[in-house]
């Protein structure tokens, strides 16, 4: 039994950890200028602690394998060095492995979340709903004109409440339900959430936030390669959660010049 | 530390006062047991019908559309419907299973008998306990049959989707109400018994019975009724935050213009993230009370099965310790991306990092005490050392949670998932089966059958590994969770690892008939277990199986050693804790 | 000889009197009927982008659909106006037919539908995706639920007359109506914004049109006997 339960935990094991090694399951392609730490940390962690996860694993084996009882009037024994040698192996070598991702860990999150977006920018507005999102393109004017959540009519196509009868700013505002984004541009998003909690998620981006009721929540991010993606929801909204996605698509800047002037003739 | 008779009270009379309200804590451990029995089933079921739908949402579930005729209309699972099931699978699974077996169920009945004592201090608060937290059980599931149907906002319940009321959807109206109403009463059924629990612990230890000597098990039972004590004080208030914000017009957790179903909400100066955090001040420790009695049982079961003491019993406790105290310094990593301060994300991610030492620490002193050792594969030793592979599986996905930077991609993903499945729903799930493969004996005075016990521990830990290890490749891929339906371009090629792991979870669940089959059975009919089967230490192995009413027959026993007597260093195979015992405690 | 006169004008003169309340073969029923238009810069009808199902989206490649907020026709003709007598109603009948809602590539087919009180009303979805129906009512009891691909259709009925909307939440550009009318007077104007309202025994009535975005105007007209009267609806239009 004790056999058997050796070779069977050693098997799970090595099929386990030789999956995640294989990348037939992974992160796809980062299109992000950012990204590449996220995916380093991410192997990092992946190498240690598939590591720590083989090795203690096959101890286990091990031991289950050789230390069942045989009924041989044998000894029991204590492992070498009692309780020291764990407790010193936990605080020294995974304290130091823990010390050293969090040191390398804040500086990326930080680099994403904590600092100032590019000034050069483009600024764009994002509206999640139940179950959709919309996007907000200022227009020549530059600004953005104010929201009012009680004039929202989707029927009529006003998802942000514009007022465009009263507020000027507002007339030549773009609002589409597809992000286009030129390429190697500052991209800032501001997340607003009409109803509930939801979220953005792109995976190529390696970027994600919840939009929180009553906060506007800024984001931003550079792409550096052209190709269409998904922008799904991850924060449970209601009975649409899994259907409320978006594309973006990134494009020469040629190209997005020309994407915005069709969207705003179609307004 | 010495025991006071004011506890000494007359066996009972009568069929309800025997049975039913019973001030016996072993009869009111065996109701919670009961209880968390019906709600496995129930939350086993429920994953079912979503992991069935997941695989083929179009193929209609036959009858399902008598429990719901809306909600599964032609047998076919509506996106709402998919999440009602979700949210009460995972609230009936967290709350009803894993708080209430491990700790309220096994600690109920064992930890008196642990310390030497007759009873709880306060066997009346322990009857109250069980009747309230069956009511909030019944009124939980009440909610299937009213309005709406169960509320779809998750067990973790977010504000404002819970908390304005029908407008957010199906389910959101009178569903989501009772659902907080049965938690409020839960958390009140909690509290009483965390105060029994401390108390008994502090006050009922026997002669000679030293905290120093308790069992692990009775360490982990003690350590998580006080994080009970203060994450259930929080979430209590909580619940009735948010029932007050959805029936009487208030607004702490919803802000000012709010726009759903087309309808402006009249609530303003209330704040979503508040609800996040009085969530998880209680829900990170509340992953902790689910786990920790699981380590305490299995320290307590793996030295009587190695026949060699637990390595470092004074680190392990020291490390039970140190896990419940920093569990309350962790909860932030579950609001990483939630909109809160980014550099609190730091903050928190260093407790919870830290905390992987005292848990890396643990699981090396349970293989540390397999080394050497003379290991009886029996089928609850099968189970500890079960816990011990996927403790370290769930275990180390944390690790990358852990990690702001790495959690911008794996956040709500099915890494996740896989995560606190094998750390909630396999690790303590192993607890509970140890547990009760070990205690059976005891309570119920039979045997369960060995191979019964062993095809269904191969089946399990095998099964398990096939349901839950492949969605972390899934998060990996970006899968995003709590979803109905992967209708997404880059999910549909995810479906053929869905369906593997619905058809894996159907028969793991198959399997468990396995094991209700051998407990129902041997409940009653299975051979007589002798007083100490296991050949173990710790006082309940000093009375009969089962003990009678007042555990010692009127005599407590007296303490000489610790729990970890074995292995012939001072001579004997093992030494039992209680000084040999008078004839009079019948064998 | 004069007691025969009298018998005989006395007979005639009840026979007709009789015919003449009975209404008879040649009963008199008249018509309304008219236009609508609007004056003024109507707000643009944008196309819509059903990119988040791509299954719809591809549908209305060719031609997008507009919003159906305001549907104008040639001849600043509007569509969708629901045309109704509102008060004086006479000769009406139950509305025992069974009306049928279509979800078809993510759009409510018809845009405004009318009903009567407990009228069967049939929901289908013909998409391969599911759809979500919730009517906004106030007066009658509101729901809401989703309709998978391939569910069977939803059969109900709306009890209470109110002007009722009614959004698919998964796909938020889906907007209709749904009409309770006490009356089967009614009509819907088409492309060209006319209506006609027939079989109205002669009396006073008042005829009211609704539009979603400029709501309602009313105008009185008399029928007697079986003339057809023209009442022409003019709504102002604001762009905004």
């Amino acid at each position: 039994m004790g056999k058997l339960f050796a070779v069977v935990v050693a098997i799970i094991a090595l099929v386990s950890a030789a999956l995640f090694a294989s990348h037939i399951w992974w992160l796809p392609v980062d299109i992000s200028a950012h990204g590449h730490a996220i995916d380093r940390q991410l192997s990092e962690t992946m190498v240690t602690s598939g590591a720590l996860f083989v090795l203690s694993q096959l101890a286990l084996a091990v031991f289950a394998w050789r230390y069942g009882d045989r009924r041989d009037g044998r000894q029991v024994k204590t492992f070498p060095g009692g309780a020291t040698p764990m407790v010193v192996f936990a605080t020294v070598l995974v304290g130091a492995e823990v010390l050293a991702l969090t040191f390398v860990g804040s500086k990326v999150w930080a680099g994403i979340y904590q600092t100032a977006p590019d000034p050069n920018s483009l600024q764009i507005d994002v509206q999640a709903e139940q179950f959709a999102f919309y996007f907000r393109y200022p227009g020549a004017d530059r600004t953005f004109g104010a929201v009012h959540p009680e004039r929202i009519d989707e029927a009529s196509g006003n998802f942000f409440g514009l007022d465009p009868a009263n507020d000027s700013t507002a007339r030549d505002d773009i609002v589409v339900p597809s992000l286009a984004i030129p390429v190697n541009r500052p991209i800032l998003l501001t997340l607003r959430a009409k109803d509930v909690n939801h979220a953005f998620y792109v995976p190529e981006l390696r970027i994600q936030q919840d939009f929180v009721p009553g906060l506007v929540i800024p984001l931003h991010f550079t792409a550096t390669q052209t190709g269409k993606h998904e922008i799904v929801c991850t924060q449970l909204c209601g009975l649409g959660h899994y259907n409320m996605r978006a594309y973006v698509e990134v494009m020469s800047q040629e190209q997005f010049d020309q994407w915005l002037k069709e969207r705003a003739a179609e307004q | 530390m010495s025991q006071t008779q004011a506890h000494h009270h007359a066996p009972p009379k009568g069929f309800l006062r025997t049975h039913v309200f019973s001030l016996d804590h072993k009869v009111i451990g065996k109701q919670y047991l009961d209880l968390a029995l019906v709600a496995v089933c129930t939350g086993m079921v429920l994953s079912w019908l979503m992991r069935l739908h997941l695989a083929w949402p179009e193929t209609p579930i036959p009858g399902l559309e008598k429990l719901s005729p809306n909600g599964a209309a032609g047998g076919v699972i509506t996106p709402e419907y998919y999440l009602s099931l979700m949210t009460m699978h995972g609230t009936i699974m967290v709350f009803f299973v894993l708080t209430t077996a491990p700790f309220a169920g096994f600690g109920n009945y064992f930890l008196p008998i642990q310390v030497g004592a007759e009873d709880m201090a306060f066997p009346r608060i322990n009857m109250t306990s069980f009747w309230v937290t069956l009511v909030a059980f019944l009124v939980l599931v009440a909610a299937f049959f009213v309005g709406d149907g169960p509320p779809l906002s998750g067990w973790t319940a977010y504000a404002p989707l819970s908390a304005v009321g029908k407008d957010a959807g199906p389910g959101q109206g009178v569903g989501q109400t009772l659902w907080a109403v049965s938690i409020t009463l839960f958390c009140v059924a909690q509290l009483l018994g965390a105060l029994n629990f401390i108390t008994t612990t502090l006050d009922l230890r026997t002669k000679g019975m030293s905290l120093a000597r308790m069992p692990y098990s009775t360490w982990a039972w003690f350590i998580t009724s006080v994080i009970g004590l203060i994450a259930f004080a929080v979430l209590m208030p909580a619940c009735i935050l948010l029932i007050l914000d959805r029936v009487a017009g208030t607004s702490f957790f919803i802000p000012a213009g709010l726009v759903i179903s087309d309808r402006l909400q009249p609530h303003a100066g209330g704040s979503p993230l508040l609800w996040q955090h009085l969530f998880w001040f209680f829900g990170h420790p509340e992953v902790y009370i689910a786990i920790l009695p699981g380590f305490g049982i299995i320290s307590h079961i793996l030295p009587v099965f190695a026949r060699k003491p637990l390595l470092g019993p004074r680190v392990m406790i020291a490390c039970l310790v140190a896990i419940a105290f920093l569990s309350y310094t962790v909860w932030g990593h579950h609001m990483f991306l939630s909109g809160m301060n980014p550099f609190s994300a730091t903050l928190f991610s260093v407790p919870t990092l830290v905390i992987t030492i005292p848990a890396t620490i643990v699981t090396l002193l349970w293989i540390g005490t397999i080394y050497g050792a003379k290991l009886r594969f029996t089928t609850p030793a099968l189970f500890c050392l079960g816990f011990v592979s996927v403790f370290v599986s769930g275990g180390i996905s944390g690790f990358f949670l852990a990690q702001p930077s790495i959690d911008t991609y794996l956040h709500c993903t099915y890494f996740v998932v896989g995560h606190f499945h094998f750390v909630m729903g396999v690790a303590a799930m192993f607890g509970i089966f140890a547990a009760t493969y070990f205690w059976a004996p005891k309570m119920f005075g039979r045997m369960m059958s060995e191979t019964l016990g062993k095809w269904h521990f191969w089946l399990t830990f095998i099964g398990v590994y096939c349901v839950f290890m492949p969605m972390h490749y899934l998060g990996l891929a970006g899968n995003v969770r709590r979803y109905s339906a992967f209708t997404d371009d880059y999910l549909k090629p995810m479906i053929p690892l869905h369906r593997f792991i619905t058809i894996a979870a159907l028969f793991t669940g198959a399997a468990q008939l396995i094991f209700l089959f051998n407990l129902i059975r041997s409940r009653f009919r299975g051979p007589k277990a002798p007083d100490n089967p296991w050949e173990a230490t710790s006082l309940e192995w000093s009375t009969t199986s089962p003990p009678p009413f007042d555990n010692f027959g009127g005599r407590p026993p007296i303490v000489e050693r610790g729990p970890n007597e074995y292995g012939g260093a001072r001579g004997a195979d093992y030494l039992m804790q209680a000084a040999a015992a008078a004839p009079a405690s019948a064998r | 000889m004069q007691t025969h006169y009298g018998w005989i004008i006395g007979t005639v003169v009840l026979v007709a009197s009789a015919v003449a309340a009975h209404g008879g073969p040649a009963a008199s029923v008249g018509t309304v009927s008219g236009k609508v238009t609007y004056t003024g810069t109507p707000p643009k009808m944008k196309p819509i982008d059903m990119a988040k199902e791509p299954n719809c989206a591809k549908e209305h490649a060719a031609a997008p659909v507009l919003t159906e907020n305001v549907v104008t026709g040639p001849g600043n003709s509007l569509r969708w106006v629901v045309v109704y007598i509102s008060a004086g109603d006479q000769g009406s009948t139950p509305g025992t037919e069974t009306v049928r809602l279509d979800q078809k590539a993510c759009q409510y087919i018809p845009h405004v539908l009318v009903v009567q009180p407990n009228q069967p009303l049939d929901i289908y979805n013909d998409d391969p995706h599911s759809h979500n129906i919730h009517p906004l009512a106030k007066v009658n009891p509101e729901w809401n639920r989703s309709q998978p691909a391939g569910a069977p259709p939803i059969h109900t009925k709306w009890e209470l007359p109110e002007f009722i909307p009614v959004k698919c939440n998964v796909h938020p550009w889906m907007h209709g109506w749904h009409m309770v009318l006490n009356t089967s007077h009614y009509a819907v104007t088409g492309e060209d914004g006319s209506f006609s309202l027939s079989g109205l025994p002669p009396g006073k009535y008042t005829v009211t049109a609704w539009q979603e975005q400029f709501g309602t105007q009313t105008q009185d007209v008399t029928i007697s006997g079986t003339e057809s009267k023209t009442v022409d609806f003019v709504f102002k239009a604001r762009p905004y």
